[in-house]
């Protein structure tokens, strides 16, 4: 622990909502963000010496305008800063005075600048890059090192979103209610990826990325504050607390892939799973099920199960029917199968995956499953069959890597058969 | 006398917390724990989950009404509160509409506790 460390978490807590007032007040991200930047070194500089203030983000918002106007004056002409001391003696009963950031303006302000990341006009990855940069703070070589793109190239898709919404003219006002739905779903979709793109199946990239999943859940947090009575928010943010309470067990040691089913339950997150379960708790409340509240379902279902023989499967089939009814896919319907498989036995699953091939053909987990569903059927060939069609698709070394552990306890059962 | 400690912060600066950072912190505050326990002077300790997980029952009226989200108002004052072990949220508000009938007005926020140490004055002197 550092003597600058509570300053980064401070910094990191206050961050959407100061550049979500700056945003307002500049009406520029580029100066929003600059500003907070400048912010943010003063803050180091000062709160060492002073101690945090009591409103950290109204310190911010403050220093940040007034190191904003500067910068604005600065490239007009050259006027003198004001003296540093200024500023860093900025005392609380100041900052509250000029800055009254009451619920409402908070709300807001976060609303907005969510909705100007979120902006329809910009495809899902440029949302995406503009959330985790200008909300969550992460510096461009973060967002890149975690897509797998170089650092010219993150740069490159940030400048270009924040082109097109100021060449958009994204509107720097709050929607109406009737937009504001439509909006905030964009919302819990981008952060909903920003969680997907996290949650790799590869341990080689794991480090880097599974801070995306801390920033998913932390967006998800912040928007759950704004909406406290909105159960899908809810369950959405349960979901992702769920998910990622598992992630210390999801590789062995040797970084392979290890199955829910296989995983060592003591090294869940037993506080993050505490939290999902009350989430989802609250959320049925509401008797308005969506899908991210169904999936968050599912997920506590595992998360209550001491062990993986003590899984509802077929509550997890019901649960997935349900789902299939709200957003019928193939892959819900996949997912569904192997629920199936567990609750009902492999035939009823492999008659229900069987309609999926024409869309799923070149689908590497259809095939991993469908070979599962074989094997336990007995029927040794085509397992092998549809095995050796998944390894050709896998994504990763690790995902061709598990198949083949499939095959050989294929070959292994069939070995001892022969002997 | 016994005192309650309630303990306040800016839960999106706790929650930005590393993993390791907030494991230092319960860590260095384990030691003073500890020693409190074994001079029989630390009563239950709770770690509670955040506000976004809390519900409000306000029983100002009738019936009282559930609200999500913790008890914002600054009128009222915190007087006690009560740490129960229910199955589901439901059955948590079922004890505050019965605790709300004897005795009605202001308001009951039930928030999950996320880690809970037990350390009741009878492990005085009891080697830990």
């Amino acid at each position: 622990m550092t003597d600058t460390g509570w300053i980064g978490s401070v910094l990191t807590a206050a961050r959407p909502r100061a550049i979500a007032a700056l945003v307002r007040y500049f009406r520029d991200l580029d100066t929003a963000e600059e500003a907070f930047q400048e912010a943010s070194l003063r803050a180091l500089k000062a709160w060492p010496r002073n101690g945090p203030p009591r409103d950290a983000a109204a310190w911010l918002i403050m220093v940040a305008r007034n190191a904003g106007i500067d910068s604005v004056r600065r490239t007009v002409r050259q006027d003198p800063l004001p003296p540093e001391d200024k500023i860093s003696d900025l005392s609380d009963a100041e900052a509250t005075a000029v800055e009254r950031l009451d619920a409402a303006d908070y709300r807001d302000d976060i609303l907005r600048l969510l909705f100007v990341c979120c902006h329809p006009a910009l495809p899902a990855t440029q949302q995406i890059a503009l959330a985790l940069r200008i909300v969550s703070g992460l510096t461009v070589q973060q967002i890149a090192r975690a897509f797998l793109v170089t650092e010219a190239a993150m740069e490159q898709r940030i400048t270009r979103a924040k082109s097109r919404v100021a060449s958009a003219r994204v509107p720097f006002e709050t929607p109406g209610a009737a937009e504001r739905a439509e909006r905030t779903a964009a919302v819990t979709a981008m952060i909903y990826l920003v969680f997907n793109e996290g949650y790799t199946v590869n341990i080689a990239e794991h480090g880097a990325r599974a801070a995306l999943c801390e920033e998913a859940i932390r967006l998800a947090r912040l928007l759950l504050g704004l909406y406290p009575a909105e159960p899908e928010i809810m369950g959405l943010t349960a979901l992702l607390l769920l998910q990622h309470a598992r992630s210390a067990a999801r590789f062995d040691a040797d970084g392979a892939v290890v199955l829910l089913e296989d995983q060592d339950r003591t090294r869940w997150d037993r506080k993050q799973i505490a939290e999902g379960l009350a989430l989802i708790d609250k959320a049925v409340r509401h008797r308005r099920p969506g899908p991210y509240q169904v999936q968050a379902a599912i997920a506590a279902i595992h998360a209550r199960a001491a062990r993986a023989q003590d899984t509802d499967w077929s509550e997890i089939d019901l649960l997935y029917g349900t789902l299939e009814r709200m957003q019928p896919s193939p892959v819900v319907s996949l997912n569904r199968a192997v629920a199936v498989s567990k609750a009902r036995g492999p035939a009823a699953a492999l008659a229900m995956i069987e309609p999926l091939a024409d869309r799923l053909g070149a689908y590497f987990y259809f095939h991993g499953a469908r070979g599962a569903f074989l094997r336990e059927l007995g029927r040794n060939d085509e397992a092998h069959i549809a095995f050796d069609r998944a390894i050709a698709l896998a994504n990763s070394p690790a995902e061709a890597a598990h198949i083949r552990m499939q095959i050989d306890r294929l070959t292994a059962k069939a070995d001892r058969r022969e002997s | 006398m016994q005192y309650a400690i309630l303990c306040y912060h800016d839960e999106t600066v706790t929650c930005a917390w590393s993993k390791e950072y907030d494991d230092a912190v319960m860590a260095k505050l384990g030691v003073v724990m500890e020693r409190l326990a074994r001079q029989g002077k630390l009563g239950p300790v709770a770690r509670l989950l955040p506000t976004t997980t809390a519900t409000t029952l306000r029983k100002d009226r009738e019936p009282p009404l559930v609200v999500d989200g913790p008890f914002a108002e600054t009128k009222e004052q915190l007087l006690g509160f009560y740490i129960i072990d229910c199955a589901s949220l439901e059955e948590a508000l079922g004890i505050c509409r019965e605790l709300g009938e004897a005795n009605p007005g202001g308001a009951y926020e039930i928030r999950p506790v996320g880690v809970f140490f037990d350390s009741p004055w009878a492990a005085a002197n009891a080697p830990l």
